[in-house]
């Protein structure tokens, strides 16, 4: 079968269930397809002939009661994977070798999934195009020369290239549905809460959340099914009773109220967003959804909070990166030195600076004034949602202001760069689920999205919502596989 | 405001993080222009807003204070970038 790497996760594991496909084929197929894209740059570490190894062992004895059982999975190389290479896109974690397993991982590979590798992402998930990355640019499978986006750009790249049949990502600011989005694919970030945080390298504790990204809607209520877990390891995981996502996923989303923020319509937008949107619209319409008219009045606000909240937890976080206990260590005269030279030459230029923002706004004489206030903003853009929420079930916008830019393009100017998670930043901050689908192509036929947020918990309505409109959307990725030689 | 070259010099102390004169330079210019468009923050009147610490609306839970790891000693030194195995090794702090 020469077109395994093109089909769905949810296929595959049909396939694999009526034992149409073994594991070993469905592992050989995505390490072949993995071994002809190393231009694509996904990969920081391979595991691919321990893959197959596992992949046989499988099939030796199929357990077909797993909801993944024998697919093989790249992920996110911030995930801490036990005896396996984790360096968190980060020179100082360049031979860090975790001792233990993190719990969405574990949930992962306890359903019967193979690590296939980890893959590239933007230096402690700092950055919106995998540019930050000490292992260099992802291209984006779309077009040479083009980001994947980021932090999860990797990820986003691997799944669109098919050379993972689903993936994991991490969104602290919409670091899973910005690459979702300008690759074409689906990604999801749950609930804060929803996913166990144990064993995810930290950046900012109070945002971070781990979401599937995915060729479908299926295969991403399928894979939340398996990831979204309470758990004691995780001070801030939620005991809530979580759905089987997959199994009652439905398209009858008649009657549902969605919201359309004005807000969201920003100065500058480009024409092809805004009739995405419409399109959008119109789409939810044709399903039977009621639209309705909101205000989110705070909207202009977030980015500049989360610049002041991210980096503040991100410079407390980075602060255990001293090169004593693990990681790189540069040479120095004496301790403080030692301390000195190797954060400055282990980290990269963004992270550097985000660590400075953070460790200003958290300094004596400036709390107040910037993270204090941040904190309080952050409540006035929760109490926003609260109050659209009274009224309607879920919102939906786009979910980036423009398309994928050229590798290069954003890089030295900083907050042009920030600009970009403008729409995904707010979910984030108000701790509520959403989901990016794929909706449409610019006039250069690149990828745009559609974002999907629901109230906290309710990843059921959007994953409902979005399987529902995605059938109307019909999207279909263009892509010309130009890196395989 | 603006961030000078005295105020970069102290959070680089502050992050134990090494800055030289060049890289002060340019690191002035991107926090001044971070900050220029942070404190667009300024024009909201927060004075009766309470501060979100945390979305997550749940109180910690408690739990009984058992050792769950033992005998994790070598796990933990295994990535140290140097050890004598029982201990991180660092330069030298009391003469």
């Amino acid at each position: 079968m020469s077109d395994i790497t093109s089909q769905s996760l949810t296929q595959l594991v049909k396939n694999i269930k009526t034992k149409k496909l073994s594991s070993e084929d469905v592992t050989k197929a995505f390490v072949a397809r993995s071994e002809k894209s190393k231009e694509l740059n996904t990969y920081i570490s391979e595991d691919f002939s321990n893959a197959i190894d596992k992949a046989k062992k499988f099939d030796e004895k199929p357990n077909l009661d797993l909801k993944l059982p024998g697919i093989p999975m790249a992920i996110k190389d911030l995930f801490c994977t036990k005896d396996i290479r984790t360096t968190a896109g980060s020179k100082i974690l360049e031979n860090f070798i975790p001792t233990y397993e993190s719990t969405v991982t574990h949930n992962i590979w306890d359903e019967g999934a193979i690590l296939l590798g980890k893959l590239n992402c933007d230096e402690f998930a700092m950055g919106s195009s995998n540019e930050t990355s000490f292992y260099g640019n992802v291209q984006n499978p779309i077009d040479k020369g083009l980001v994947p986006g980021g932090s999860s750009g990797g990820s986003a790249a691997a799944l669109s290239g098919q050379l993972t049949p689903i993936t994991i990502g991490t969104d602290t600011g919409g670091s899973i549905r910005q690459p979702a989005s300008f690759t074409g694919t689906v990604g999801l970030k749950p609930t804060y809460g929803s996913c166990s945080r144990y064993g995810i390298v930290a950046f900012a504790s109070s945002l971070d959340q781990a979401g599937p990204m995915s060729q479908s809607v299926e295969d991403s209520a399928l894979l939340l099914e398996v990831i979204s877990s309470y758990d004691i390891k995780d001070s801030t995981s939620i005991d809530f009773k979580r759905n089987q996502y997959s199994k009652e996923l439905t398209k009858n989303i008649k009657g549902k109220k969605i919201g359309i923020p004005k807000e969201y319509r920003v100065e500058g937008m480009p024409k092809e967003i805004e009739e995405l949107w419409k399109k959008g619209i119109e789409y939810a319409k044709d399903c039977g959804a009621e639209i309705i008219d909101i205000s989110l009045p705070h909207t202009n606000y977030a980015l500049p909070t989360y610049y002041i909240v991210a980096p503040a937890e991100a410079s407390s976080n980075l602060a255990r990166y001293d090169g004593v206990k693990y990681g790189f260590r540069a040479k120095g005269k004496n301790l403080i030195d030692m301390y000195e030279k190797t954060r400055s030459q282990g980290f990269g230029a963004e992270v550097q600076r985000r660590i400075m923002i953070g460790t200003y706004v958290l300094s004596s004489g400036y709390y107040d004034a910037y993270y204090l206030k941040a904190q309080k903003v952050r409540k006035l853009i929760k109490n926003d949602f609260d109050e659209a929420y009274k009224k309607v079930d879920a919102i939906l916008t786009p979910s980036t202001p423009s398309s994928a830019f050229k590798i290069g393009e954003k890089k030295d100017d900083p907050v042009s760069m920030y600009l970009n998670d403008i729409f995904t930043v707010p979910v984030n901050l108000a701790g509520l689920p959403a989901i990016s689908i794929p909706a449409g192509h610019d006039a250069a036929g690149y990828p745009l999205g559609l974002q999907i947020i629901g109230k906290a918990f309710k990843e059921q309505e959007i994953l409902n919502l979005a399987y529902a409109m995605e059938d109307k959307i019909s999207f279909k990725n263009k892509i010309t596989d130009w890196w395989i030689k | 405001m603006s961030i000078d070259l005295k105020t970069i010099k102290h959070i680089s102390k502050l992050s134990r993080i090494l800055v030289d004169e060049q890289k002060a330079e340019k690191l002035a210019g991107d926090l001044n222009s971070i900050f220029k468009f942070i404190e667009k923050l300024n024009q909201l009147n927060t004075d009766k807003v309470e501060p979100l610490t945390s979305v997550a609306e749940t109180t910690l839970k408690l739990r009984s204070d058992e050792v769950k790891s033992k005998n994790i000693r070598e796990q933990i030194i295994k990535n140290s970038p140097e050890d004598n195995e029982d201990f991180f090794v660092v330069p030298k702090v009391v003469e």
